[in-house]
C-alpha cells in the first residue's frame, strides 16, 4: 500500500510536467526563452526523445538516486536546496507537534474526566480554536506577541537553537491552535464514551480504585482513537506548514515550494511535492501501525474506516 | 364499572421504532424534512445557520450593496483610519475596506461551494458504487481511493498552480480532487449500511433498476449524513481555499478577497494598521466557526438516524 | 435458621428521568440466607437489573436510595473506600453480555487477575496460576494458553464461563448474575446454568439470579421473586410457582411460555405492553389494566406485599384467586 500510493504520486507529481499548457520545454523552463545549448542539455537530461513511460522511468530513477533535478531559477541542484531548507521545516512541525500532543491530549484528557465547568470552558475555547486556520493565527499573535508585546520576533529563522526556539514559536503555535482543538476535542469525547462503556463498569465492580480504572480502561482503550486522530491531525501539518512558513518569513520546504510556484520553476515544485507527500504517507503509515499495535483486535493494513 | 366485567384495555403498544421512510419522500415532505432537521439542532445550530444565510447573501449582492468601488486605490488615503462612510477605514492601497469585504465575501464562500459540490457529487456516486456493487468493484474503488489520500489538499493546489497558472479555478478543482477520498470514504461506510436494509431487497425484487433504486430511495436516505459531511467539508475548504489566497496562488489581487486581503495588508501590523488584516480574518472565522457548529450538529443528527 | 446474608428492607430508588425524578424501584423487600439461589424474574424495565444495581452498589451518579440494604449484617449503603473496596470482593457480579464487559483490548489473564493483583496484592505468578485452576474448574481447559488470547479470539459461551470465573476468584459470598445466559444459545445457555449450579454447591455460594426467563429461574433457584413495574408482584418456592401462583402476573408469564407438549391455535401473550416503575400509577395495582381478573378494588390502592401459604403476592385478590390462577381466562 505505502509502495503504490507514492508510486501513483510521485507518477502525478511527474505528469504535472505534461499538463502544464505548452510542450516540456517551456514548463521546465517556466515560459523563458533559453538558448539552443540549454535546450539540449535539457533534452537529454530528461529524455525528452523517448516515450513517456521511459522518460517517467530514468526520472524515478534519478530521484531514487538523490537527483532531483535542476533549479531553473537558482541553477543549483534541487537535492541541495531542499537540504538546507527541511530542517526548518521538519523542526517547525515537530515543535508545533509537540504543543498538539501535550497540550491537546492533555486538556482533552481533564476535561474528559472532570465534567463541569472545567469542560463547557473547553468546549468553547476549542469550538471557537478548531475554526481559526493557520495564517488567521499567524496575523493575530505577530499582532500581538510580536508587534505589541515584542515577547517574540516577527520573521525569520533566527541564527542559533536558542533563537531557533524563539523564532519558531509564535510560528509552532500558529500551525497548531486549530488542530490542538481538534485533538483535544476528540480526546475528550472519546475518554468520555469509554468511561461509559460496560467493561468500565465491570472493573468498578470489582472494587478496582478509580485511579486505575482511568489508567488501566478508560485511558488505554481510548488511546486508540486519541493517537489515531492525533496522527492524522499532525500529518497534515506538513502541508499547511507552509502558509506559516510564509506568514512568518521562515525559510522553509513549504514558503520556498510557494516561490517556486509562483515562479513556474517545475524542477523544484516537483522534488519538494515528492518530499511532502513521501513524508505524509509516511506519517499516515506510521499511525496505521501505532493502531495495530494498541489494538490487538485489528491486522496491520485495515484502519476503520 | 361492574364488579365482574373484566377490565378491557390493550394499552397501544409502544412497538417497534417506526421504520424510515423506504422509498424516497416526496417533494415538500423533503423541504420539510429539511427544515425539522434545522429545527433538531438546537438553538446554536439555527444561529448559525442564520449566520451562514447571511454571509451567503453577502456573497452573492456583495457587488450591489457595496457603498464604493472595493478596487479604486487611492494611496493618498492609505491605511486611513475609520470615517465617515468608510466604517472600518482604507486599506494599504486607500481603499474602502468594508466595500473590499462585501465583495471579497464572493470568492470566499462561492469558491468552497463549488469545491464541495465537486468532492460530494464525485464522493457519493463513488462510494455508492463501491456499496452497490460490492466485491471486486469495491475493492478497487477502495483502493484508488487509498491510494489518493496521499495528497494533502494544499499540496495539490500549489501542484496545480505551478503547473496551470495560479487562479481560483485551478485551487478549487485541485481541492474538489484531494476532499474527494475522504468523503467516498466516509460514505461508502453509510451507503453499506443502507444497502443491506430490506427496503432494498425489497425494491430489487420488484424489478426496480439499480440506479433507480440508489437515486430515488438509497442517496435520499443518506440524506442527513451528505448534508453534514458536506457542511463540514465546506468549512475546510473556506479555509484551505482562504490559505491559497493568502499565499498567493488563488484569487490574484486587486481582485477582493479575504485571504488575500489578509496578505496584502499583513505589512500594516508592524506599522500599526492592523485593522484592515484583522477584519478580514474575523470574517472568515465567524463564517468557520457557524460552518463548524452547524456541521457538527448536523452530523450528531445524521448519527442518531443511524444508531 | 442462621443470620441472612442479604436484606433488603423497603429499598426505593429514585433516579433522574428526563429532569424528574422518578422511582425505578419501590419497596423492594427480601432476604437471602447463606447458600441460597434466589431467582429475580420480570420483563424489562421492572427494575430486576437496578435492583442487582443496587445491591453491588453500581447505581448511576445521582441516584437516590431510600430504605436499606444489610449485607451480612452491616448497612452497605455507608460504606467508602477501603471498606466499599471489601464488599466489592465479597459481592461479586456478573453481566448479561460478556464481550462488552470485558476490555477488548487488554489479554484475559489480565481481565482475571485484575482484582486479585490490585486490591488483595496477589503476586502476579500467583494469580495467574489461581485463574487457570479457575478455567478449569468452569470447563475450560488449557487455562494457561487461554490467559493469554484476547477476548476477541473467544466465543460469547467461552467468555461469559470466563467472566464467572473471574467473579469467582476472589471467592465473594454473593453473586449476582444479571442475566447472565440471555445472550448465548439454548445449549451454551444449559452448559453456563449448570456451571452455575456447581460452583454454588462446590463453594456455598450465595446467587441471586436474575432473567425474565420464569422456567430458567425455576432451574437452579429455590425462590424466585417476580417484579413488575419496579415493585415485587409475588415471592414464591419456585418449584409451586408455576403450578400454584400467587398473582395473576405469574400466572400470565407462566403461560405465556410456548409449551413443546401441547398444541395451541394462538401464542398466549400478555395484552398491553409492560410498564417501567416510573409510569406504575400512584394509586392502584400496576398490573390492574393487563389483568384479566381486576375488579374495582384493584383501582384502589396499591396492593401490600402480604403472605400466603409461604410465599407473598401483592395481589388485593390474591386469596380469592388462589387456585385459579393457572387457567388464564380467555379475554
Amino acid at each position: 500500500m505505502l509502495v503504490a500510493s507514492l508510486l501513483v504520486a510521485s507518477f502525478v507529481i511527474f505528469a504535472a510536467l505534461y499538463l502544464a499548457p505548452g510542450n516540456p520545454i517551456s514548463a521546465l523552463s517556466g515560459g523563458r526563452s533559453l538558448p539552443a545549448s540549454s535546450i539540449a542539455v535539457l533534452e537529454q537530461r530528461y529524455h525528452l526523445n523517448e516515450s513517456f513511460l521511459a522518460q517517467y522511468w530514468y526520472w524515478l530513477d534519478n530521484v531514487l538516486h538523490g537527483n532531483l533535478g535542476i533549479s531553473i531559477t537558482l541553477r543549483e541542484n534541487v537535492s541541495t536546496l531542499i537540504a538546507s531548507r527541511v530542517w526548518t521545516t521538519a523542526g517547525l512541525v515537530l515543535y508545533a507537534s509537540l504543543i498538539i500532543g501535550v497540550l491537546g491530549i492533555g486538556i482533552g484528557i481533564v476535561a474528559g474526566l472532570r465534567p463541569g465547568v472545567l469542560d463547557t470552558g473547553t468546549l468553547v475555547t476549542t469550538a471557537v480554536s478548531a475554526a481559526i486556520p493557520a495564517f488567521v493565527a499567524a496575523i493575530v499573535l505577530i499582532l500581538l506577541f510580536a508587534v505589541r508585546l515584542g515577547w517574540f520576533p516577527a520573521l525569520g529563522n533566527g541564527t542559533d537553537l536558542a533563537s531557533n526556539i524563539r523564532h519558531f514559536t509564535l510560528p509552532a503555535i500558529a500551525l497548531a491552535i486549530s488542530s490542538l482543538a481538534i485533538v483535544a476535542r476528540v480526546t475528550r469525547a472519546s475518554i468520555r464514551e469509554e468511561g461509559e462503556r460496560e467493561h468500565v463498569q465491570t472493573a468498578v465492580s470489582r472494587g478496582i480504585p478509580a485511579r486505575k480504572v482511568i489508567q488501566r480502561h478508560i485511558l488505554r482503550n481510548a488511546a486508540i482513537p486519541i493517537t489515531t486522530v492525533t496522527g492524522i491531525t499532525i500529518a497534515s501539518l506538513i502541508a499547511v506548514a507552509a502558509v506559516v512558513e510564509v506568514a512568518f518569513g521562515l525559510n522553509g520546504l513549504g514558503a520556498y515550494l510557494v516561490q517556486a510556484a509562483e515562479s513556474k520553476d517545475l524542477a523544484v515544485v516537483q522534488g519538494i511535492s515528492l518530499v511532502l507527500v513521501t513524508a505524509f504517507v509516511v506519517v499516515n503509515l506510521l499511525v496505521d501501525v501505532l493502531y495495530a499495535v494498541l489494538d490487538p483486535r485489528v491486522t496491520l493494513g485495515s484502519r476503520a474506516g | 364499572m361492574s364488579a365482574t366485567a373484566p377490565l378491557a384495555g390493550p394499552a397501544v403498544p409502544r412497538g417497534p421504532v417506526a421504520p424510515r421512510s423506504g422509498p424516497g419522500a416526496a417533494r415538500r415532505g423533503r423541504v420539510l424534512g429539511a427544515l425539522a432537521l434545522l429545527r433538531a439542532t438546537g438553538p446554536v445550530g439555527i444561529a448559525s445557520a442564520v449566520i451562514i444565510a447571511i454571509a451567503i447573501l453577502v456573497a452573492v449582492f456583495g457587488t450591489f450593496i457595496a457603498p464604493y468601488d472595493p478596487n479604486l486605490p487611492n494611496l493618498s488615503l492609505a491605511w486611513g483610519a475609520p470615517s465617515g462612510g468608510h466604517l472600518l477605514g482604507y486599506d494599504f492601497q486607500g481603499r474602502d475596506v468594508l466595500s473590499r469585504l462585501l465583495v471579497g465575501a464572493g470568492t470566499a464562500l462561492l469558491g468552497p461551494l463549488a469545491v464541495v459540490a465537486g468532492a460530494m457529487v464525485a464522493g457519493v456516486l463513488l462510494a455508492v458504487t463501491a456499496a452497490w456493487r460490492r466485491g471486486a468493484s469495491d475493492a478497487v474503488i477502495s483502493s484508488g481511493l487509498d491510494i489518493l489520500f496521499a495528497f494533502p489538499g494544499i499540496l495539490l493546489a500549489v501542484l496545480a498552480a505551478a503547473v496551470f497558472g495560479p487562479g481560483l479555478a485551478a485551487a478549487a478543482i485541485a481541492l474538489a480532487v484531494a476532499y474527494m477520498p475522504y468523503v467516498a470514504r466516509v460514505l461508502r461506510g453509510a451507503a453499506l449500511k443502507e444497502r443491506s436494509q430490506p427496503y432494498v431487497a425489497a425494491l430489487e425484487v420488484q424489478g426496480a433498476s439499480a440506479a433507480s433504486i440508489c437515486f430515488r430511495h438509497l442517496i435520499p436516505n443518506m440524506g442527513p449524513l451528505i448534508v453534514a459531511q458536506a457542511t463540514i467539508l465546506f468549512g475546510y475548504a473556506m479555509v484551505d481555499l482562504a490559505a491559497i489566497s493568502f499565499l498567493g496562488l488563488g484569487v490574484q489581487p486587486p481582485e477582493p478577497n479575504w485571504g488575500v486581503m489578509i496578505s496584502e495588508n499583513q505589512v500594516g501590523l508592524a506599522q500599526g494598521y492592523p485593522l484592515p488584516a484583522l477584519v478580514a480574518c474575523a470574517c472568515i472565522v465567524v463564517v468557520v466557526i457557524a460552518v463548524n457548529l452547524l456541521g457538527e450538529r448536523l452530523f450528531e443528527q445524521a448519527q442518531r438516524t443511524y444508531r | 435458621m442462621s443470620a441472612p446474608l442479604l436484606e433488603v428492607d423497603g429499598l426505593t430508588v429514585l433516579l433522574d428521568v428526563e429532569g424528574a425524578q422518578r422511582a425505578v424501584l419501590r419497596d423492594i423487600a427480601f432476604t437471602m440466607q447463606p447458600g441460597e439461589a434466589v431467582g429475580l424474574v420480570g420483563e424489562s424495565g421492572s427494575g430486576k437489573s437496578m435492583t442487582a444495581r443496587a445491591i453491588g452498589r453500581l447505581l448511576p451518579r445521582g441516584a437516590e436510595i431510600q430504605g436499606s440494604i444489610r449485607f451480612r449484617g452491616g448497612d452497605i449503603g455507608s460504606l467508602s473506600g477501603a471498606a466499599l473496596r471489601r464488599y466489592r470482593g465479597q459481592v461479586a457480579m456478573i453481566f448479561q453480555d460478556p464481550r462488552a464487559h470485558i476490555n477488548p483490548v487488554r489479554r484475559i489473564g489480565d481481565f482475571m487477575t485484575e482484582a486479585l493483583r490490585t486490591n488483595l496484592g496477589v503476586p502476579a505468578d500467583q494469580a495467574r496460576r489461581r485463574a487457570a485452576d479457575m478455567l478449569a474448574q468452569v470447563g475450560i481447559e488449557d487455562g494457561t494458553r487461554r490467559l493469554r488470547q484476547y477476548p476477541h479470539q473467544m466465543s460469547g459461551g467461552m467468555l461469559q464461563r470466563i467472566m464467572i470465573a473471574a467473579a469467582l476468584l476472589t471467592e465473594p459470598r454473593l453473586l449476582l448474575a444479571d442475566e447472565p445466559t440471555t445472550a448465548l444459545d439454548v445449549t451454551t445457555q444449559a452448559e453456563v446454568m449448570a456451571i452455575l449450579d456447581d460452583l454454588r454447591r462446590d463453594f456455598g455460594l450465595t446467587i441471586l439470579f436474575i432473567t425474565h426467563d420464569l422456567e430458567l429461574a425455576a432451574a437452579i433457584c429455590d425462590r424466585t421473586v417476580v417484579m413488575y413495574a419496579g415493585q415485587i408482584a409475588e415471592v414464591r418456592a419456585s418449584s409451586l410457582l408455576h403450578d400454584d401462583p400467587l398473582h395473576p402476573y405469574t400466572a400470565a408469564l407462566a403461560a405465556a411460555r410456548p409449551d413443546i407438549t401441547q398444541t395451541a391455535h394462538r401464542l398466549r401473550a400478555i395484552p398491553g405492553r409492560p410498564l417501567s416503575a416510573f409510569e406504575a400509577p400512584p394509586a392502584e395495582c400496576a398490573f390492574a389494566p393487563r389483568c384479566p381478573h381486576a375488579r374495582d378494588i384493584c383501582l384502589q390502592a396499591v396492593p401490600d406485599l402480604a403472605e400466603l401459604d409461604g410465599g407473598l403476592s401483592r395481589c388485593a385478590r390474591a386469596h380469592e384467586l388462589r387456585g385459579q390462577l393457572q387457567e388464564v381466562p380467555r379475554a
